[in-house]
């Protein structure tokens, strides 16, 4: 049986707020913790099955080019060598996020250094990685174009949007702010590296892999095999770290499945670092331009946002830059402009928040410029400006928290106490200074199917394909099957991260939790129908709590009222309030730095994101995301930057020594809020997706405090404390 | 060649070539994968394990150094079924999200919580010749060779504040 629904219209029963066991909201530890903490969690490379063999991938070393062949005969002589292999099915690089085919094929052609072209394979890893240096590859290399600004850039018109006159807003404005502010490309550097194995049973596919979005993969997979989908299994129960680095099947994947095939024998292939920083998405560079024009009072009446980022050639994803540009501030008068070069550099997709997280950060520094200029308070300038409707749809908002986040932030951070004056705090050698900036990102339902039976023994399970790439999917699915059958936490076992189970929506631009949660809801309420038909009352009228049903005075064994299993497939599709209304996630971000006056080093402080995504299902995991989220944003403001070498376009850092992820002195006890939302057209939970805002804008209240602190403004991400000496 | 590793109590008599390093001793051979490799480059602290009680990346040394060390992995720390003090506060606070720096951070601190004991200073300390204080901010800059991607640093001293100020 099914239980379906398609979100035409708002859910105001608000349905968990009047369930009995209490789980919903509570900070219940993860039930996959206890195997996270004692190693007993197989992440993808490490169910290695009996006889398999290592492979290691081969990278182009030209920007450009053709690869004739490689030079096989070079390594099959050295000891445990089994194959060295490229091909027209070898992957130029991952598939983006949703893209349920295979992306560009064919290590023929050469997009850009680092690219993945050849895999030896051989008995053992050591054996392997010494082959794959000494493979020689026969390589014609072309003249490449790897900087944006020479390669020029496309416009594409429906990616254009202009409303009201903003040339004519900014003349007549009593305050114009127009600054150019730069963001260099970030990797999602998840600390688990993406690997594969792969297991053919005749015709049958078996991968175990690190991937977030498997009903996708699968599809992915069997198109670059050119196989049937059918033939195909993905397991990803654990998967450390994904961040977008994961959307899609991977060189990897497909890599691993040719050789196993060709082998016939299981094959393991896991990147080096270094082949996640070259090989993986990264996030594009930008260039942004950004317009505001402010009357007398700070009211906007106009905003113009431009961004210029870049691609490899023939890939639809572009970094969304503006995605919120269009409705986070009022303003009559806007332009939006999005401007995309051709470049053979590392593949640019999904990270992070793609759009938002330097979108807002760069719309958040320049607000900031025309709060300073104006001589308006920031958080004022802010809420003077929030627009009652979406003011280039015209569509209503589904809610709309920004004011209460940006209020609850200002009191609790202590705000009153920060002196407008750019410099004028010293402690010592420190420049002390406060910044703040909004939080915003677009939510998302995505089609979502969980099977849920209830076991004649009371107990449940809890089945589908999607991941839990450390969001928390095994606890809130744990909570809202729990809760809505009123079950103990552990008579709940949920299966995660498997294609033979129903399609999830995959971890993906934060909708995970809401999506497929609801589908588990779904079914819930469906199975509670079925117990409610049995005792002849009505399904609102039982009270499930600890294996107990009640109901009209009576009480019974939830594992004495059925004798056979209950099966429910939940399944949720997103439907017209996806379109009637503006859904968005809302927050505000306060921070205080110290900056050194000798060596221009930031340390941040203290540091506050207040957040609404509706409903918040487990607090303790939501913060954690939040957690995440800001620490990205900090790592963006002061030590992240992929370096591209300007004569072959090659990422020079492209390791965690070079590459600067915060360490855990870089930063201070973040202080979370989590406000009490219930968004009704979201969907029956009236939750949202939390793991992608806290990024948003992190970075800009980082910056806007380092400006206040010492009066210098950084437009050249990240502020690196040279840029920073040179402005004190 | 042939070593003999003592891993969690236990002998194994490997044959490995010279070139397996610790860590892929311990994932591609010995099936031991809690420890894990974030970077091979001695550069996340993903691998970290004890070797006679101190902490060491599993990923900068070679299997063949090891004849008659007392290893210590994440397996040793303690199972599902009977967590030590530090995983069980790990699970307490969120120590973690997608898990995979875990068992690194886990045996870090461990050992960590160990070095701190013996008087060692740190980056931090303010006077070397006196006992150190486990501060947050010690906490934190002892565990600053463990990344964790996820971010769960404010959680991760959480969780070690309370194991050190249980044991103190
Ligand atoms: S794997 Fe050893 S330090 Fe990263
Ligand atoms: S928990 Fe994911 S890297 Fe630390």
């Amino acid at each position: 049986m099914t239980a379906h629904l398609k979100m035409d219209k708002p859910d105001t029963r608000n349905r968990l707020d009047h369930t009995a066991q209490g789980l919903i909201g509570a900070g219940m530890d993860r039930p996959d913790g206890k195997a996270k903490v004692t190693g007993t969690a197989a992440y993808a490379f490490e169910d290695q099955p009996e006889g398999m063999a290592h492979g290691v991938l081969v990278r182009a070393n030209v920007a450009k080019g053709r690869l004739n062949d490689i030079d096989r005969d070079s390594v099959l002589r050295l000891p445990g060598v089994l194959a060295a292999m490229c091909g027209p099915r070898f992957l130029r690089n991952p598939a983006q996020g949703g893209a349920n085919e295979a992306p560009v094929q064919g290590s023929e052609g050469i997009a850009y250094l680092g690219q993945p072209v050849a895999l030896v394979v051989a008995e053992t890893f050591e054996q392997a990685r010494h082959a794959a240096h000494m493979l020689t590859l026969q390589i014609d290399a072309q003249e490449g174009q790897t900087d944006p600004d020479i390669a020029g850039y496309e416009s594409p018109d429906a990616k254009q949007a202009q409303q009201g006159d903003l040339d004519r807003a900014m003349k007549d404005a009593a305050t114009a702010i127009d600054v150019t502010y730069t963001t260099p490309s970030h990797n999602s550097a998840a600390m688990e590296p993406h690997a594969a194995i792969a297991e053919w049973d005749q015709d049958m596919l078996t991968l175990r892999g690190s991937y977030q979005m498997l009903k996708y993969n699968r599809n992915e997979l069997a198109d670059a095999l050119g196989i049937d989908p059918k033939c195909v299994r993905i397991l990803a129960p654990y998967v450390g770290g994904g961040f977008g680095s994961k959307l899609g099947i991977a060189p990897e994947a497909v890599a691993a499945a040719l050789a196993a095939h060709e082998l016939n024998r299981p094959v393991g292939v896991a990147l080096t670092r270094q082949q996640v920083f070259e090989g993986t998405m990264r996030r594009s560079e930008s260039r942004q331009r950004v317009r505001l024009a402010a009357d007398a009072s700070g009211k906007l009446q106009g905003i113009g946002h431009d961004a210029y980022i870049s691609n490899l050639t023939d890939e639809v994803f572009s970094e969304p830059v503006t995605q919120a540009t269009p409705f986070i501030y009022a303003g009559e008068n806007r332009v939006i402009g999005h401007h995309i070069a051709r470049v053979n550099r590392t593949c640019a997709g999904s990270v992070r928040a793609p759009g938002e997280s330097i979108g807002v950060t760069v719309l958040e520094n320049a607000m900031d410029e025309l709060a300073h200029q104006t001589g308006i308070d920031p958080v004022e300038l802010r809420l003077m400006n929030i627009p009652d409707k979406n003011p280039t749809s015209g569509l209503p908002f589904s809610s709309h928290t920004l004011a209460e986040a940006l209020t609850t932030g200002r009191d609790r951070f202590g705000w009153d106490q920060r002196n407008p004056q750019p410099g004028s705090t010293r402690k010592g050698d420190w420049l002390i200074g406060m910044g703040m900036a909004s939080a915003v990102r677009v939510n998302i339902l995505s089609e979502a199917r969980v099977r849920v039976t209830l076991m004649p023994d009371g107990t449940a399970r809890v089945q589908t394909d999607m991941t839990d790439i450390g969001t928390g999917t095994y606890a809130i699915l744990t909570q809202i099957c729990a809760e809505m059958l009123g079950l103990p936490e552990t008579d709940v076992s949920v299966s995660l991260g498997d294609t033979d189970h129903p399609p999830g929506p995959g971890s993906g631009g934060s909708w995970g939790a809401s999506s497929v949660g609801t589908a588990a809801f779904l079914a819930c309420e469906k199975i509670r129908r079925e117990l409610a038909k049995k005792v002849d009352a009505d399904e609102a009228d039982l009270t499930l709590k600890d294996g107990m049903v009640s109901y009209a005075n009576r009480q019974v064994r939830l594992a004495d009222m059925i004798d056979e299993e209950i099966e429910i497939e939940g399944h949720v599709e997103p439907g017209d309030t996806s379109d009637d209304v503006t859904q968005s996630t809302y927050g505000a971000h306060f921070a205080e730095v110290a900056v050194n006056a000798v060596t221009g080093e930031t340390r941040v402080q203290r540091m506050l994101g207040v957040f609404a995504a509706g409903r918040i299902l487990n607090h303790k995991t939501a913060r954690s995301q939040c957690l995440g989220g800001m620490t990205f944003g900090l790592g963006m403001a002061l030590t992240e930057e992929l370096m591209h070498d300007p004569r072959d376009g090659h990422i020079v850092n492209r390791d965690l020594a070079e590459y600067h992820l915060p360490v855990n002195l870089d930063v201070p006890q973040l202080d979370v809020v989590l406000l009490d939302e219930r968004d009704a057209y979201a969907n029956p939970l009236q939750s949202k997706g939390i793991g992608e805002l806290g990024i948003c804008g992190a970075a800009a209240a980082i910056t806007n405090a380092i400006f206040n602190a010492t009066g210098v403004r950084v437009r050249d991400y990240p502020a690196t404390l040279d840029k920073v000496l040179a402005g004190l | 060649m042939q070593t003999k590793l003592t891993i969690n109590g236990n002998e194994h008599d490997l044959e490995h070539d010279t070139r397996t390093t610790l860590l892929d001793a311990l994932r591609n051979h010995l099936g031991l994968s809690g420890t894990k490799k974030g970077c091979d480059h001695g550069q996340c602290g993903a691998c970290t394990i004890l070797i006679n009680g101190r902490r060491i990346n599993a990923c900068l040394t070679l299997a063949c150094m090891h004849d008659g060390d007392e290893i210590t992995t994440i397996e040793g720390i303690g199972t599902p079924d009977n967590l030590s003090p530090m995983q069980a506060a790990f699970v307490q606070h969120d120590g973690f999200q997608c898990g995979y720096c875990t068992p690194g951070q886990i045996c870090s601190a461990t050992a960590m919580l160990e070095e701190a004991r013996m008087g060692w200073p740190s980056h931090v300390t303010d006077d070397v010749t006196s006992a150190p204080d486990l501060t947050d901010t010690e906490i934190s800059e002892r565990m600053s060779g463990n990344l964790c991607r996820c971010s769960a640093y404010p959680n991760i001293v959480d969780a070690i504040r309370q194991v050190s100020e249980k044991t103190t």
